[in-house]
């Protein structure tokens, strides 16, 4: 046992701790899953990439001045067959050429900013204060176990039933009325709210309670404790999962598809019928112009650009801001 | 929030009028004083008094409690008043409203049986495309990657869960459909004869079909599943991993060995999460399926399924007779699938979540 082994078969196993010296069959395992590993992230990001050139390239030619000033074309096979929209296409990406209208896209623009941000307004503080009520509050009591599960249940609800939702108790009821940014907004707000609660009152557990028992020991009161304290320590946190319930928002179309309406001017208000990005790019997305696909890729980029900036800018405000317990 | 630095001199109005009203519960030492704000009345008066500050307190609490019940009202009444309004449907089609694929709202037939077939199959495909992927991409991140490349894996992933669901509808419609057709087209030649392939693979109609729709829904489905499985094998104790390794296990052998046995409830919650959300999903598929009320038997043809039956025809259901309950009927059928989903989902993830909390 204790003797020194002879020199030849040590050579063998240092040699077969290095590696070198591996079955063949373990080596080539080895190697086809950290191939298969690599071939299945190439796997999701060259269409995702194909995605984002396709967008930008064929979108591009679309953003002009007028997109943002200009009321959507509802006939705009015919006006292009007739000469009047002078897009030259090549390989997929439109420029302008000499011609008397130009696409617009205002009224899509103005309805998904105004029926975002009203759900915003609608699902954002609600959904905080529900958060606070279950962290604060609530904590372990039945409502706060009830409204918990039902958060839960609620985030992986399809967002489609949120419009039917809203369809049969707002939209239907009101017959010719029915049919609004509200109506929409109220839909988007249904899909935010459990977003919203769920993400805040894991950023309110985060607080560690010491701070809460100083702010106790102070003399200061539960609602002082929590706006001034609690709050503003999880702020971050809080706004960064408010801004992807934004992105995600912005985003849907299935729940604005039976409560918004259909309409080619814009709409500032909050009443009566809009339209907004997301429903251009379905409606204009099964047209076979391509001045109609122009206008739904266009839409597209326009729609991204909304969104990617609402995830960076919860990227930002999460990195740059975000609370260190020391 | 620091505590305000007014009071601790001789003139503090702390211990000024230490009335009746004063309990005194805590000691009135200079916490107290520190307590008091740098206003009218003395800090333990504040603190016993049933005053507006108390009033203030209660009714803060009120509307934490309100909101908080609120948002349960609204939840539970997106359950309660869609099934509601299908009832009739139910009722008038009984248990075929599920088991028939004949729907005819002119005739005033509703059997749901082939979106039911759609949404199954098609969330199927996404499944068994995306998983693997999401799986190999977490292993990736998590067990081969340098630090810098991981941290570029992790963004790219999460912008694909950034783009709305409409733009990959429609960049599956008018790029990747017509591409697929193609393949299709082979795949189909070289099946042809094979028993049961040549049916299931059979050559489809145009590019959008079951499996167009799956393909992307794999794509939107990545991004969940690959984040909770990151966070799945994180949990795997770095001890155990260690130990493997130290054994002489080369990677694949530490991970089959000790990262995927321990990651197995947190991968199945993984997968049911990514299998609700692709049932959910509405307009992209609405966009790729084909739009065709009949199953079809190859995986290559068009087909619906339940959210984009709702999504193409809810708006003009009105003119006939039972047609809207009939559609948010597809609506709670598809409601309680994901819920029943998600449940397991969360159930898997807290096997995954207890292990974590017993191996420490």
């Amino acid at each position: 046992m204790t003797t020194i082994a002879p020199p030849g078969p040590i050579d063998d196993r240092a040699r077969a701790l290095l590696g070198g010296g591996l079955a063949l069959r373990r080596r080539v395992a080895d190697a086809l899953v950290t191939g298969g590993c690599v071939a299945a992230l190439l796997l999701a990001a060259v269409p995702l990439l194909h995605l984002v050139v396709t967008v930008a390239s064929r979108g591009a030619g679309a953003i002009t001045p007028a997109w943002f000033t200009r009321s959507i074309q509802g006939n705009v096979g015919q006006l292009a067959s007739q000469g009047k929209i002078n897009y030259a296409f090549a390989g997929g990406a439109a420029t302008l050429a000499q011609g008397d209208i130009v696409l617009g896209m205002q009224p899509a623009i103005v309805g998904t900013l105004v029926i975002t941000g009203l759900a915003s307004l609608l699902a954002i503080p609600l959904g905080v204060l529900g958060a606070v009520y279950l962290n604060e509050y609530g904590r372990r009591s039945r409502p706060a176990s009830a409204l918990r599960f039902l958060t839960d249940v609620m985030t992986g609800v399809p967002s489609v039933v949120m419009g039917l939702f809203i369809f049969s108790v707002w939209v239907v009821p009101r017959g010719a009325t029915g049919l609004s940014a509200l109506a929409g907004a109220l839909a988007l707000a249904c899909l935010m709210l459990p977003i919203v609660v769920r993400s805040t009152e894991e950023m309110l557990k985060l607080v560690p309670d010491n701070l809460r028992e100083a702010s106790a020991a102070l003399g200061t009161r539960t609602w002082r404790t929590t706006v001034g304290v609690v709050i503003p320590a999880a702020l971050p946190g809080i706004t960064s999962g408010a801004m992807l319930a934004v992105a995600r928002a912005a985003g849907e179309t299935a729940p604005l598809l039976f409560t918004i309406g259909a309409v080619t001017r814009t709409n500032w208000g909050i009443d009566g019928v809009t339209t907004a990005l997301p429903m251009q790019i379905y409606a204009n997305a099964t047209e076979n112009t391509p001045e109609q696909a122009l206008m739904a890729w266009g839409a597209a980029l326009t729609l991204i650009v909304i969104v990617v900036v609402c995830t960076v800018l919860a990227r930002v405000v999460t990195s740059r801001f975000s609370f260190r317990p020391t | 929030m620091t505590p305000d630095p007014v009071t601790p001199d001789p003139v503090n109005p702390g211990p000024v009028n230490p009335g009746p009203v004063n309990p005194g519960p805590v000691n009135p030492g200079p916490v107290n004083v520190a307590a008091a704000p740098s206003g009218t009345r003395a800090g333990t008066d504040l603190l016993a008094a049933p005053g507006r500050a108390a009033a203030v307190d209660s009714g803060f609490r009120m509307l934490a409690l309100g909101a908080g019940l609120l948002v349960l009202a609204v939840l539970a009444a997106i359950a309660v008043s869609t099934t509601q309004k299908a009832w009739p449907a139910f009722r008038l089609e009984g248990l075929s409203y599920f088991t028939s694929s004949d729907w005819n709202p002119t005739q005033h037939r509703f059997g749901a049986l082939a979106f039911i077939y759609g949404t199954v199959m098609v969330s199927a495909i996404a499944v068994a495309i995306g998983v693997p992927v999401s799986v190999g991409i977490a292993l990736f991140t998590t067990e081969m990657a340098p630090r810098r490349l991981r941290s570029l894996v992790v963004t790219v992933v999460d912008l694909l869960a950034a783009v709305p669901s409409v733009v990959f509808g429609l960049w599956g419609l008018i790029v990747l459909a017509p591409w697929l057709d193609g393949i299709y087209d082979w795949i189909s030649a070289r099946t042809r004869g094979v028993p049961v392939l040549s049916s299931l693979l059979a050559p489809g109609v145009s590019g959008t079909s079951y499996f167009t729709a799956g393909v992307v829904l794999a794509l939107m489905i990545t991004p969940i599943v690959t984040s909770v499985a990151r966070e799945v094998f994180a949990t795997v104790p770095a001890n155990d991993r260690a130990g493997a390794l130290a054994l002489g296990a080369t990677r694949w052998e530490m991970i089959r060995g000790v990262v995927l046995p321990h990651a197995t409830g947190g991968l199945v919650g993984a997968i049911m999460l990514g299998l609700g959300r692709a049932m959910g999903e509405t307009i992209a598929v609405a966009l790729l399926i084909g739009g065709n009320p009949r199953i079809y038997a190859s995986l290559f043809g068009p087909g619906d399924a339940m959210p984009s039956v709702i999504a193409r025809n809810l708006g003009d259901a009105g003119l006939y007779p039972d047609y809207r309950p009939a559609l948010i009927g597809l609506g709670v059928t598809l409601f309680v699938i994901v819920v029943v989903v998600n449940a397991m989902a969360r159930w898997g993830v807290g096997i995954a979540q207890r292990r974590m909390v017993g191996a420490r």
